[in-house]
């Protein structure tokens, strides 16, 4: 698979939304783990990020904050809110019925 | 988005709409911190410095596209873009301040008209009158359609008046009101004497309009008999005027025709009564029964008085007129005599109250709405033009990747910003025309109702947008389309570009002169209508005549001796006066209006069927009036000076009498007797016929003596040789050396006064009149622009055909005859157009026939002049051309 597919593509707010429930991390940090996660199978270009990183901020479900890192600069840190804690439970659920059901689907035999 | 998660997000919404610079900065250090990890990223994992850089940036992406995208996504987007595209339409539009100016101001006439008109419609037409349950309130009129010299709507006698009362009591409550009445108001207290316009009416007028007095109490069953105390009110109006709001009026002592009333209470400010014969000026009101003598109050035969009724809940219109016209037929058939009506008409007082005005209004708003449609066309024109002349840059603009939308946006926005301003002002302009109706129109009914409000800003406001949309779109489709490459190769070499887009301008150009013509025609014809009103002939000369009125109280004056006396002094001190070439004393001035009628029959001639008589309009008049107001007496004599008080039983009638009356005999020495058996008198002359309203055909008429008859009032006519009013001021002394007490009034000039009765006409055609200039100068200007476009447009081609040897003579025909087929069509569609519309305008126009060939004719001439002007520049300055340099221009 070369491309990911739009179903995929169109679950990059999920997974932002998972990655940052675990820790918080900025720009940079996220695309790179999310290259590691999904074993690269997630090719998701960096610069597609930042339009769904600050679409999820003026949503209020991360919050965004300047921090200081290592060598005296500093990188803007995404963080899950309380909301985007509540949303990612309801989209996580949403994803395990449907992918449940497509699975199913998938594993019809031919007759 | 659910409420919570609003709320939440509050905080972050109004950084997001303060702090957008910030921001923005904050967002660059974040892709160049990204690109700067990246970086370090690669060249950890060993590669060169340079190819780091390179591959950092590429699994990037765009950065420009990058940051654009992620803005997208911040709140306010849509309003940064806004704000962004509105400081694009405002430098667009100052670049070329010329086309800004005109067309904001073309916008600000149409939009400004609108307003107006429309206010004007809505506040005298439509608003509800100021009483409580006003669509319950109706007029009732007797009807007689037989006759041929009376207004369908007549007056009521008090006679009928008591029996519909009676017999409609679960009907309707109905009070009688006599609006035009008046009062010689004595002078008190260094106060001025004056004559005040009055009105009779029975207790329970003011109770059944809902009206409470804002001092004091309305009339009561008490005041309103023969014998009662008498009581008056006044309106806030006199209140404030005469008495400056004095506060402890009330029971204070007013004298009316020298005898004195108690002053009872005090009427509202908001209070105006208009009725269909007046009344809107009158200022004291007192009780009918206490005033009216008891004669009138018995008769069927004399009509004095209008009904208000107020209906009961269920009671419709039509059924309690088809209640009281039965009842008038009885009332009929019990009284036959001729001046008894059979019939009843009604209406609602609101119709009462502004009948009249609604064919003009209407007409007007129909006027300043096309000026406000054409307007429109022309900016949608203008727009289009000016698209034209960026097609380059809209087709570079949608190469690079700008989205239609966002054109089309921009388009919108540019006629937005027009409208806008154009409405601004628009609405200023509508202020003041209101202002100005106000002051210049105090005769029309309901002018104090007129008021700006919300109502009218946010019609304002509607119309704004309407033009915005209309014109915006316009322009916004005749750009973007096709495809690009035309756009970009039409730039680089435009032989005969552009002709598309002119041809959607001429065929706005096509519906805007169509709609100038309907204008035009309809302006024409009341303009016409209007000069023959004016130059109507009302039997009499009417340049440097005064005339004067005044009324003698019955209190001090109580006999007919005493008033002739009155009279014959007063006209030979008149006489005596220097500059006074003639002086006379009329009952009622040529003009002046109607002022009482009588049936009678011929002695000599075989008796009437019962119930018929011989209408004549009646005159008092001296002997002298005649000659006076150059009236011609073609057979027989005026009056001596012996023929009065007793012996005043002769008179003169008019021709128009003589040849209805006395066809093929003369009328000299026959007897005319009263069908009330009052008198006989003998006929002595026959003078000219005059008008006794300018719009209205001459009636037939009879002058006795004014000396006897019991007249108690005159107008004073005095004709000199020059500077007729200067002599104004000499006669009042003269009237207050004979009565300190006598005021007068009315004093103007003949022609003021045919002035006076010419205004609504006057008003309505200049109006009108106004409207269709201004559509025609719009349209000219628009034909002007299209053929100047066409022009510039095809200077190569041009300057190529002249290179070939075609014909200067030639070509300068081609363009003008290109130039006025917009015109032809438009003239094509107007004609017609106006055939149909000017039908709705019939009952404005006086003695003019709605399809006049001359009107017609005269339009389509000068629309066709106007045209072939506004095309000749452009053509000739083509055929002029010098083909080199017009081979150079590109």
């Amino acid at each position: 698979m070369s491309k990911p597919s739009d179903l995929v593509q169109g679950t990059l707010d999920l997974l932002i939304l998972k990655i940052l429930a675990l820790e918080p991390l900025h720009g940079w940090a996220l695309s790179q783990r999310l290259k590691q996660v999904s074993r690269d199978v997630l090719q998701v270009s960096d610069g597609s990020l930042y339009p769904a990183l600050h679409k999820l901020e003026q949503q209020g479900w991360i919050h965004a904050e300047w921090r200081a890192t290592e060598n005296n600069r500093r990188a803007k840190f995404y963080s899950l809110t309380r909301l985007g804690r509540r949303c990612l439970e309801k989209e996580t659920a949403n994803w395990e019925r449907i992918s449940t059901a497509i699975s199913g689907v998938l594993r019809l035999t031919e007759v | 988005m659910r409420l919570e998660n609003w709320i939440y997000t509050i905080p972050l919404r109004l950084r997001t709409l303060f702090h957008r610079n910030r921001l923005d900065s904050e967002l660059d250090e974040e892709i160049r911190d990204h690109l700067d990890r990246q970086i370090e990223f690669n060249l950890a994992n060993g590669m060169s410095p340079e190819e780091a850089r390179l591959v950092a940036l590429r699994t990037l992406g765009n950065a420009a596209l990058l940051r654009d995208q992620t803005r997208a996504m911040w709140n306010w987007n849509g309003l940064e873009q806004l704000i962004h595209d509105l400081r694009i339409g405002i430098r667009t539009l100052s670049r070329t301040p010329g086309f800004t100016l005109i067309a904001v101001l073309v916008m600000a006439l149409g939009i400004g008209a609108n307003v107006a008109l429309f206010t004007v419609v809505r506040s005298v037409l439509l608003k509800p009158l100021s009483y409580s349950d006003p669509e319950r309130l109706a007029l009732i009129y007797e009807a007689d359609h037989d006759q041929p010299h009376h207004t369908p709507w007549l007056p009521v006698d008090a006679g009928s008046f008591w029996e519909w009362q009676r017999s409609t009591q679960s009907l309707a409550q109905m009070a009688l009101v006599s609006p035009f009445q008046g009062y010689n108001v004595s002078g008190e207290g260094g106060k001025l004497p004056e004559v005040v316009e009055a009105a009779w009416c029975t207790d329970n007028f003011f109770s059944l309009l809902g009206v409470q007095p804002m001092l004091g109490r309305s009339f009561a069953p008490d005041d309103d008999r023969p014998g009662a105390p008498a009581a008056a009110m006044i309106t806030a109006n006199f209140w404030k005027r005469r008495y400056a709001s004095d506060p402890a009026i009330i029971s204070k002592t007013i004298w009316l025709d020298a005898k004195p009333y108690t002053i009872i209470g005090v009427l509202p400010s908001t209070f105006v009564y208009s009725g269909e014969f007046g009344g809107g000026t009158d200022q004291i009101w007192t009780p009918v029964k206490h005033e009216a003598p008891s004669s009138l109050l018995k008769t069927y035969g004399d009509h004095e008085f209008q009904v208000v009724a107020r209906l009961a809940p269920g009671v419709s219109l039509t059924a309690i007129e088809a209640r009281l016209d039965a009842l008038q037929r009885q009332i009929k058939s019990a009284h036959p005599e001729p001046a008894v009506h059979k019939g009843v008409i009604a209406r609602t007082m609101l119709d009462d109250a502004v009948q009249n005005y609604k064919t003009p209004l209407y007409a007007l708003l129909g006027a300043s709405g096309c000026v406000l449609l054409i307007a429109c066309m022309n900016v949608a024109g203008l727009l289009v033009a000016r698209a034209a002349t960026r097609s380059k840059e809209f087709a570079i603009r949608t190469a690079l990747g700008g989205g239609r939308l966002r054109l089309i946006r921009e388009r919108l926005i540019e006629s937005l910003l027009l409208s806008a301003v154009g409405g601004v002002l628009g609405l200023m302009l509508a202020c003041g025309a209101l202002e100005w109706l106000i002051h210049a129109r105090p005769d029309m009914h309901r002018v104090e109702a007129i008021q700006f409000d919300g109502v009218a800003v946010g019609f304002t406001l509607a119309i704004i947008v309407l033009c915005t949309l209309f014109s915006g779109i316009i322009s916004a489709f005749s750009s973007g389309r096709g495809n690009i490459l035309a756009g970009l190769q039409e730039g680089s070499r435009s032989h005969s570009g552009g002709r598309s887009r002119a041809l959607l301008r001429r065929l706005l150009l096509s519906m805007e002169i169509g709609l100038t013509v309907v204008l035009l025609v309809g302006a024409g014809l009341l303009l016409k209508s209007f000069e023959r009103l004016r130059s109507t002939d009302l039997g009499v000369p009417v340049d440097n005549v005064l005339t004067l009125r005044l009324s003698l109280p019955n209190a001090r004056y109580k006999h007919g001796d005493q008033k002739a006396a009155f009279f014959e002094q007063l006209i030979e001190r008149v006489r005596a006066l220097p500059g006074v070439s003639s002086a006379g004393l009329v009952t009622a001035a040529p003009g002046e209006g109607w002022n009482g009628d009588d049936l009678m029959s011929v002695v000599e001639h075989p008796p009437l069927p019962v119930g018929q008589g011989l209408d004549f309009m009646l005159r008092g008049a001296d002997p002298r009036y005649f000659s006076a107001i150059g009236l011609p007496i073609l057979k027989g004599r005026t009056f001596n000076r012996e023929e009065r008080l007793e012996r005043a039983n002769v008179v003169l009638i008019s021709r128009g009498a003589a040849q209805e009356f006395f066809p093929g005999e003369d009328p000299i020495g026959k007897h005319l007797k009263a069908i009330d058996g009052s008198g006989v008198w003998e006929v002595i002359g026959v003078v000219g016929d005059v008008r006794w309203n300018v719009s209205k055909p001459p009636n037939p008429t009879l002058y006795w003596p004014i000396y006897g008859n019991g007249y108690g009032f005159a107008t004073i006519v005095v004709r000199a040789a020059h500077d007729v009013e200067s002599l104004a001021v000499p006669i009042q002394k003269v009237v207050a050396q004979l009565d300190q007490d006598l005021p007068v009034t009315n004093v103007m000039t003949l022609r003021e006064a045919v002035g006076k009765s010419t205004v609504d006409s006057e008003f309505d055609s200049i109006l009108v009149l106004a409207f269709a200039i201004i559509a025609l100068v719009l349209a000219a200007a628009g034909l002007y622009g299209v053929l100047a476009y066409l022009v510039a447009q095809r200077t190569v081609e041009f300057g190529i055909r002249l290179a070939l040897g075609a014909q200067r003579k030639a070509l300068l025909r081609l363009l003008l005859f290109d130039g006025l087929k917009p015109a032809l069509v438009g003239l094509l569609i107007g004609l017609p157009a106006s055939a149909g519309v000017v039908r709705l305008i019939r009952s404005m126009l006086y003695q003019t026939a709605t399809l006049d060939p001359i009107v017609f004719a005269a339009v389509s001439g000068l629309l066709l002049l106007v045209a072939l002007a506004a095309c000749l520049a452009p053509a000739w300055f083509a055929s002029r051309l010098d083909p080199m340099r017009a081979l150079r221009t590109e």
